[in-house]
């Protein structure tokens, strides 16, 4: 899931992760599109291949957001989408006859962008990150970092990552959660240097030093996207990717899902005996094996 | 020069009052007041810096976001004295930090909107009043309003802001943070905000027509800035050296640097010739003659209205109260003048009314008591 306001990039750097060395029809971003009155959900499907691997990726973007003069409770209706896909699963968990692979369409990480102010992280940031960091993983990204010389990243991404701790916003990897000591060490490493990653997303190709590259080209030079020295676009990908990937479904799984599936039962609990989520009593649950990529 | 042209006809002089008026204003000296609006973190500052070559922001501390949830917007007023070639701007700065910051930012631009006709108010008051000589113009002269170069055009809270302030004040827009985009999205954005602009009929400060005597050289880089509003800026206050050319302000990343003063790369220039070597007088004089006008005829028209009067005085008492929307006033200084005469008047009949009481108690035998005064 990506979040954020309008006209950060979002719909770009999606394609970028997921179109870089992967061939697969870009989604296109119409750039007449009015900004919605309320926050839209919405959810495209794709297949993606790559070495025999086929990975079912599900893109849910959310325009809208943030883009109102009164944004009070704008996340409610993000974290309401999230929650009724854990009680999808929670119901097909609960079923007598249950399908044996249960389709998962729960959100395993919501890419949160952040405007490269400069400055710190908005209050609409603030509030968002702090509800939603309880229900779904959340890996802050700064959006269009090409306006921010090395410096400025430098100081914007500490001062962030201050303004995170002092409220208590713990985004993915948590710390938490981190299984061992190699996991601690690797993800402390991610957490306390490189995140949140600075990143520029783009679609166009061009020419630089005899090789095709996506990039940005200005008058003042080319921004290339996969170039570590322009920016983070590259640890990202990885990080989501081709290191995490299984992390972040097993977290989804483990940790929030549980939370809220022991809340749902803990609030059933309440209810007089013989009412069970479909109306039986239920019966003692395994726990289920996470879903493995297909 | 003059003298010696017209050295063969009669003349009567007065063809060098041109100069007379350009001595007497380098003298007075010139005072503008410039109002930078826009949501936080669009480069305002450092804009101002570049085009003023100043360092008005140096103490500046940017609150963080928790400290914004619950902030208010504020007005803030930085003055400057500016001097070059000898002549001296004395310029105020207006800035309004906490605009745009907050989750809720309903009716944000009312304190803007307030400042605004406070300052015509007190002109108002100063004109009416007894001491023309010295009136201090604190009229905003000019709102530079800054669009983020991230969104897709003006916002909701943009689109509001200026309906609330265009008929008060002139206003640029400028597109903050223009190293973001790339030509082909500049021109598109600019666009879509022209379009925007149109459709939800806001009034942005107009640059007038040059004068028809203009060559044709004058008159298409005179077309050519107008195209490019609005202006695409970039500002900074560091000075990059790169190789041979000569020192200028620039931002130096990994793939390139950005020329502040580079017209291929931003519309910095444009700005700064307009604003400040062509249209400052302009901006002043359609502030005066129209938007402060506009604002004087509305006032005194609603005062001529029965029942006016009693909301004027009652007024005076409330305007300290943050929710009262303002009301057209009788300049203060009449009232009080007014006032005075009447308080002489009663005094003078209250010493009268003493004297006979006294009297008509001397005349009166004691024990007796009068029931007529």
């Amino acid at each position: 899931m990506s979040k954020g306001q309008s006209g950060l990039g979002k719909s770009t750097l999606v394609n970028t992760l997921f179109k870089s060395q992967v061939s697969r029809k870009a989604s296109s971003w119409n750039r007449d599109e009015k900004i919605p009155k309320t926050v839209e959900i919405k959810a495209i499907g794709h297949v993606i291949e790559e070495g025999g691997v086929k990975m079912k990726l599900t893109v849910i973007d959310t325009p809208g957001f943030g883009d109102q003069i009164n944004n009070e409770n704008c996340w409610e209706p993000i974290e309401k989408y999230i929650n009724e896909q854990y009680e999808k699963f929670l119901k097909e968990e609960v079923n007598i006859a249950r399908k044996k692979r249960i389709p998962d369409t729960r959100v395993h990480c919501c890419l949160y962008f952040i405007s490269p102010t400069g400055h710190s992280l908005r209050p609409l940031d603030l509030e968002f990150m702090k509800h939603l960091s309880k229900v779904v993983n959340i890996i802050p990204v700064i959006a269009k970092a090409d306006t921010m010389t090395l410096e400025e990243k430098s100081e914007f991404k500490q001062r962030v990552r201050k303004e995170l701790e002092v409220n208590g916003i713990e985004f993915y990897p948590q710390k938490e959660f981190d299984e061992d000591l190699e996991d601690k060490t690797e993800n402390d490493k991610i957490r306390q240097e490189s995140m949140p990653f600075a990143v520029v997303g783009s679609d166009k190709e061009y020419q630089v030093n005899g090789k095709r590259v996506l990039g940005r080209k200005t008058p003042w030079g080319i921004i290339e996207v996969e170039n570590l020295n322009h920016c983070e676009f590259a640890l990202l990908r990885d990080f989501v990717i081709r290191t995490h990937l299984q992390d972040l479904k097993e977290v989804t799984h483990n940790i929030h899902y549980e939370t809220y599936r022991a809340k749902r039962l803990n609030d059933n609990g309440g209810l007089p005996p013989g009412e069970g989520l479909l109306g039986t009593v239920l019966p003692p649950v395994p726990a289920t094996p996470c879903p493995t990529a297909e | 020069s003059h003298q010696r042209k017209w050295a063969d006809k009669e003349y009567v002089g007065f063809a060098a009052l041109p100069n007379q008026l350009h001595r007497k204003s380098v003298k007075k000296g010139f005072d503008f007041t410039l109002m930078v609006a826009g949501e936080s973190g669009l480069g305002k500052s450092t804009l101002i810096n570049s085009l003023f070559l100043t360092n008005l922001y140096e103490d500046r501390q940017v609150p963080e976001a928790s400290a914004r949830l619950t902030q208010t917007l504020t007005i803030e007023r930085r003055g400057v004295e500016i001097e070059e070639g000898g002549i001296k701007v004395k310029l105020t700065l207006v800035d309004t930090p906490g605009f745009g910051d907050s989750v809720d930012c309903s009716d944000c631009w009312l304190p803007v909107v307030r400042f605004i006709e406070e300052q015509f108010e007190q002109y108002l008051r100063d004109e009416s009043g007894l001491n023309r000589k010295n009136i201090q113009d604190s009229r905003v002269h000019c709102c530079l309003y800054f669009i983020s170069p991230f969104g897709r055009g003006l916002r909701p809270l943009d689109v509001a802001f200026l309906r609330a302030v265009h008929e008060k004040v002139n206003i640029i827009p400028v597109i903050g943070k223009a190293d973001a985009l790339m030509p082909k999205e500049t021109q598109a954005l600019k666009q879509k905000i022209r379009d925007q602009l149109r459709e939800e009929e806001i009034n942005i400060y107009q640059f007038p027509e040059c004068d028809s005597d203009e060559d044709e050289d004058f008159k298409r880089q005179d077309a050519q800035m107008k195209e490019s509003i609005p202006f695409a800026v970039v500002g900074s206050c560091e000075v990059v050296r790169d190789g041979g050319n000569r020192p200028m302000r620039g931002r130096r990343y990994s793939w390139g640097t950005v020329e502040v003063e580079n017209p291929h790369h931003c519309d910095f220039l444009n700005l700064r010739r307009m604003l400040v070597q062509t249209h400052l007088q302009d901006l002043k004089e359609v502030t005066h003659d129209v938007l402060y006008e506009g604002y004087r005829a509305r006032c005194l028209q609603s005062l001529a209205r029965p029942g006016a009067r009693d909301r004027a005085s009652r007024s005076k008492l409330s305007r300290q109260s943050a929710t009262e929307i303002p009301l057209p006033m009788l300049p203060l200084a009449e009232t009080e003048k007014l006032i005075r005469e009447k308080d002489e008047e009663l005094r003078r009949m209250q010493e009268m009314l003493e004297k006979m009481q006294a009297q008509m108690q001397q005349s009166q035998a004691p024990g007796e008591q009068s029931d007529a005064l």
